[in-house]
């Protein structure tokens, strides 16, 4: 059973945990539980449903590190106030597209400014971007509405241009 | 959908530069972009960082752990749903590994909670016609709880309106499950669903508090209040209790005092009937 989905649920862990170890260990819980409660059994391709367990295993694993509260905490409802000025703004200040791929160019800088982001922004980020899920496989992922998904996900970029911008200063 | 406006556009950007609009709004957009230079831009960032992130590094897990991870786990997965394995299936004991002894143990416990959701998996009501134990019933509560994170099931009427929540309940099981919302004390009622528990029938409401889900399984018992009783398993938790003739059962992965917290609460409700008035 470990290999069909294994480099998605570890490429997750790692981003999760920032960490080769950290995100072993919650791989191999998350496995277990896998195993455990389903044997392996599940219907569709099994990736969406994976990915969700080794997300569940890694916030019950933060929380009993302690490392839970200032991180993961997070409350939508006043991001989306957040997201309704940043909106107006988007397009408007910034750097220009292409300016803004010009800096991205630096895989260093894109993996710092990553790493930076609030977890609910990572982890969204690393969900599309680098698993290629569709909004419905985030949402099974992370237990939001589709909604959530889309607002989550352009907050989640919003930050990232902003991360990006301020790294780039010299 | 006719004109557009840019508040609208910006609404519908993530989702058209992601693919994931639907054709006739997805159209709309396109005009309304043909002649707005500021929204245009706005696509062009979005797909600019969306190739950003894809820039940055994809992890592939090392060898050494997808060895560790096949020496530790049962070498095949149970694929055949129809014919659920009963037995244990066959540990490669030799090949355990050494880092990890606290998991060494006999994978026959694993048996009754694979066997359990299995069957609660492809529908099955014959299960163990022996005399169960709490041990199986709490696993299989968990399983119960873990399956029903996968979103599709986690509620079948979805509503933070406990007086829509204990309708929905009607006709549908012999007895009246209490539905108390707790969103004031931080634990949201998410909406109901049911499950099958000990070859019955049963209640579940799903709660959250932060970042967890709390499964609560209601169903008729003993007569006699019990106050709650905390079990611990692999990394969930339950608390039991008995109140007015019924029994109560919280699962979550949330921590043991909390998910206590959450039985005090509801025992609680159930006592204060000003807060919560009878629903009609
Ligand atoms: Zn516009």
């Amino acid at each position: 059973m470990a290999s069909p989905h294994l480099d998605a649920a570890y490429n997750l862990a790692r981003w999760l945990t920032r960490d080769p170890h950290d995100a072993e260990d919650v791989l191999q819980e998350a496995y277990l539980r896998a195993f455990r409660f389903f044997g392996g059994f599940r219907g569709g391709d099994g990736r969406a449903w994976l990915l969700a367990i080794v997300r569940n295993t890694f916030y019950t694993w933060a929380e009993q590190r302690g490392r839970h509260q200032s991180e993961v905490e997070y409350d939508d409802a006043t991001a989306g106030l957040h997201a309704a000025e940043a909106c107006a703004d988007q397009g408007l200040h910034g750097t220009d597209p292409a300016q803004l791929l010009l800096r991205a160019a630096d895989q260093q800088l894109i993996e710092s400014a990553l790493l930076k982001l609030p977890l609910e922004y990572r982890e969204i980020l690393v969900l599309r971007e680098l698993e290629e899920l569709s909004y419905k496989e985030i949402a099974e992922v992370v237990g939001v509405p589709l909604g959530t998904v889309m607002s989550r996900l352009s907050r989640a970029r919003l930050q990232l241009r902003h991360q990006i911008e301020a790294m780039d200063q010299p | 959908m006719n004109t557009m406006n840019c508040e609208e556009a910006r609404e519908l950007l993530p989702a058209y530069g992601d693919g994931e609009l639907d054709l006739p709004h997805a159209l709309a957009l396109e005009k309304h972009l043909d002649g707005c230079a500021d929204c245009d831009a706005a696509l062009r960032t979005q797909r600019a960082l969306s190739q950003a992130v894809r820039k940055a590094p994809y992890h592939r897990a090392p060898d050494t752990l997808r060895a560790r991870l096949r020496a530790q786990l049962p070498a095949e997965p149970i694929a055949e749903a129809a014919t659920p394995p009963i037995a244990a299936p066959n540990a490669p004991a030799a090949t355990l590994p050494v880092a990890q002894p606290r998991r060494r143990r006999d994978w026959s416990r694993w048996a009754l909670p694979i066997a359990a959701s299995l069957a609660l998996a492809v529908g099955l009501n014959v299960m163990l016609a022996t005399q169960r134990s709490q041990q199986s019933l709490r696993d299989e509560l968990v399983a119960g709880h873990v399956r029903s994170l996968q979103v599709e099931h986690l509620s079948d009427v979805a509503s933070s309106d406990q007086h829509t929540v204990k309708p929905w309940f009607n006709g549908k099981l012999d007895y009246a499950p209490p539905v108390r919302d707790l969103a004031q004390q931080d634990f949201p009622l998410l909406g109901g669903r049911l499950d099958y528990i000990a070859h019955r029938q049963v209640a579940a409401l799903i709660y959250r508090h932060r970042k967890h889900f709390i499964n609560l399984y209601i169903w008729p018992g003993q007569d006699g209040d019990a106050a709650p009783d905390h079990h611990g398993s692999e990394g969930y938790n339950l608390v039991h209790w008995r109140r007015d003739g019924m029994e109560y059962w919280a699962v979550s992965d949330l921590n043991g005092e909390e998910l206590k917290q959450f039985a005090e609460l509801q025992i609680e409700a159930a006592t204060d009937k000003t807060a919560n008035a009878p629903n009609t």
